[in-house]
């Protein structure tokens, strides 16, 4: 049964530093609060998954958290690089990133195949593409029906999977609607898992489209409004995309992403 | 004097490419731009698919990221992203794909992954996304980019997503289900595939456009064809529903 529990506290129990962490939201339902409080923590050498890393794992990265990224494709979406994931691969600040690239079909299912329980997926892809080379993830296997060639790619199976919905009941059961991209599977593959949510209701009404992940399969689930800022919650708020075009100058600069972070995240509080 | 930009010219062309009906797999930015046009001047019924797991997405602005809350609002389905390159891309049921790139070889190999090489890249640009299976699955592929010789190089420094590998045959060999790309739209003009030899070749130009100024903006030794067909200027129509779109983004 998921335990109902600060945000600081869900972060504290569920994170150590070494762990391999996914934080997932395909720009819709992004948790950012919760990986704010990663950073204020203070978590190193993290392993993080992400099919699109975005500007959480930009400022995770930028704040020096990271030792390692999985990932599918690194940019700002609709607006450019993201400059922390590049200043880190480029130049190794704050610190050398080792990558392990993938598109976001093979990404995909590597969660499917994690919350499966099975060893790997398969799939008609990457065939022809530099990818194979650069990574032991990928491999060709052999139809043992037709005798095609596909590609298999191996199983993700974090430590902590960290996701953000918008509502929970206060027996920990977890519903998400809207863009729900693959954060069902990074829960169910997870060892742990922290889900936070808009709110905490009596009971979850059905909706249309929506998931709903049984408190039995949910370690922690913390309240933290607006806690998907700058991206957002479908029927709470609205993605904030003014806040992506700012990030670009922020990000671009080591000092000015140093005061952000000073000042938007160490200085502040967990969202409650 | 024309009253209209290159870039303009290049998403009008490339909303033309779309015909009415067609299910079209989109990326953002101008491929974004370009099926949103056509939907809303041409081709009423064209399906637009997101990766976010947004199929028939009807957005009434342009959106900044494939998961705006706009697209799953307006979608006929929003399903799981595991779901919509497994079940819809996977098995070739999507017409269109519609990619961008970074660099851009004479075989319409892409590259959005790194300049440089690999390990300690000069830039490290944002990766594959969906652009592989993409370029593997649909049962056409078109590439809008701006024409450069930085983008259009003799050799692509990483092959993110296969077009014709390394000439005809490859997309066979390879197990490539698509017919491969079909058009590079560029801001001066059309590339259209060699049908024996697979080598991009400039079919069309945009009005004003001169072949010196094709030749001085490909970093291969590009053909032309003997006659390029002038593609017809946006008509005011074209112009109205692109700008349209554009007044209800910031620019960024």
């Amino acid at each position: 049964m998921a335990e109902i529990v600060s945000l600081t506290e869900a972060i504290s129990r569920a994170v150590r530093d070494g762990d391999t962490v996914a934080m997932e939201g395909f720009t819709h339902l992004i948790p950012f609060a919760a990986g704010h409080e990663v950073i204020r923590q203070g978590r190193r050498d993290l392993t993080l998954i992400r099919m699109t890393p975005d500007l959480i794992y930009d400022q995770l990265i930028g704040a020096g958290c990271a030792r390692k990224l999985i990932f599918s494709w690194g940019g700002n979406p609709g607006v450019g690089s993201l400059h922390r994931f590049r200043d880190a691969v480029e130049h190794g600040w704050p610190r050398p990133l080792e990558i392990e690239e993938h598109s976001h079909a093979g990404m995909a299912n590597r969660y499917v195949a994690g919350a499966s329980g099975l060893p790997f997926a398969v799939l008609r892809g990457y065939a022809g593409t530099g990818l194979v080379e650069q990574t032991d993830t990928i491999k060709p296997v052999t139809c043992p029906f037709t005798g095609e060639t596909l590609m298999a790619v191996r199983a993700l199976n974090p430590d902590v999977a960290i996701i953000h919905a918008q509502r929970a009941d206060r027996a920990g059961n977890v519903q998400l609607w809207g863009i729900t991209g693959v954060q069902k599977e990074a829960v169910l593959c997870s060892e742990r898992s922290v889900v936070t949510v808009e709110e905490i209701v009596d009971s979850l009404q059905p909706l249309p489209g929506a998931i709903v992940l049984p408190s039995w399969t949910v370690s922690y689930v913390a309240r933290a409004r607006n806690g998907a800022h700058p991206s957002y919650a479908a029927g709470y708020s609205e993605r904030d995309n003014d806040y992506y075009v700012a990030w670009d100058a922020i990000g671009r600069d080591r000092e000015a992403f140093g005061k952000w972070l000073q000042e938007h995240v160490l200085a502040e509080g967990a969202r409650v | 004097m024309t009253d209209y930009t290159s870039d303009e010219m290049m998403t009008v062309a490339a909303a033309r490419a779309l015909k009415d009906g067609m299910t079209c797999f989109v990326g953002i930015g101008l491929p974004s731009a370009a099926s949103n046009l056509a939907r809303a001047t041409h081709a009423p019924n064209l399906v637009l698919i997101y990766e976010s797991g947004a199929i028939g997405a009807k957005p009434r602005r342009l959106p900044l990221s494939i998961g705006d809350g706009i697209l799953a609002d307006t979608a006929d389905a929003v399903i799981s992203v595991p779901e919509i390159f497994n079940y819809w891309l996977q098995p070739g049921r999507i017409d269109v794909g519609f990619l961008g790139a970074a660099q851009i070889d004479r075989y319409g190999n892409i590259n959005t992954t790194v300049v440089g090489g690999y390990a300690s890249p000069k830039v490290r640009l944002p990766g594959a996304g969906g652009a592989p299976e993409i370029a593997a699955s649909c049962k056409e592929v078109i590439v809008i980019v701006r024409q450069s010789r930085r983008t259009f190089v003799e050799k692509v420094d990483f092959v993110t997503s296969v077009g014709y590998g390394d000439g005809p045959g490859s997309r066979e060999r390879l197990g490539l289900p698509g017919k491969g790309p079909q058009q590079i739209i560029t801001d001066l003009g059309v590339l259209t595939p060699d049908p024996r030899t697979r080598e991009f070749i400039m079919t069309a130009i945009f009005p004003g456009v001169t072949e010196e100024t094709v030749r001085e903006r490909t970093g291969w030794d590009v053909a032309i064809a003997p006659y390029p067909r002038i593609v017809p200027p946006p008509s005011a129509a074209e112009l109205a529903a692109l700008r349209g779109f554009h007044a209800d983004i910031k620019p960024v």
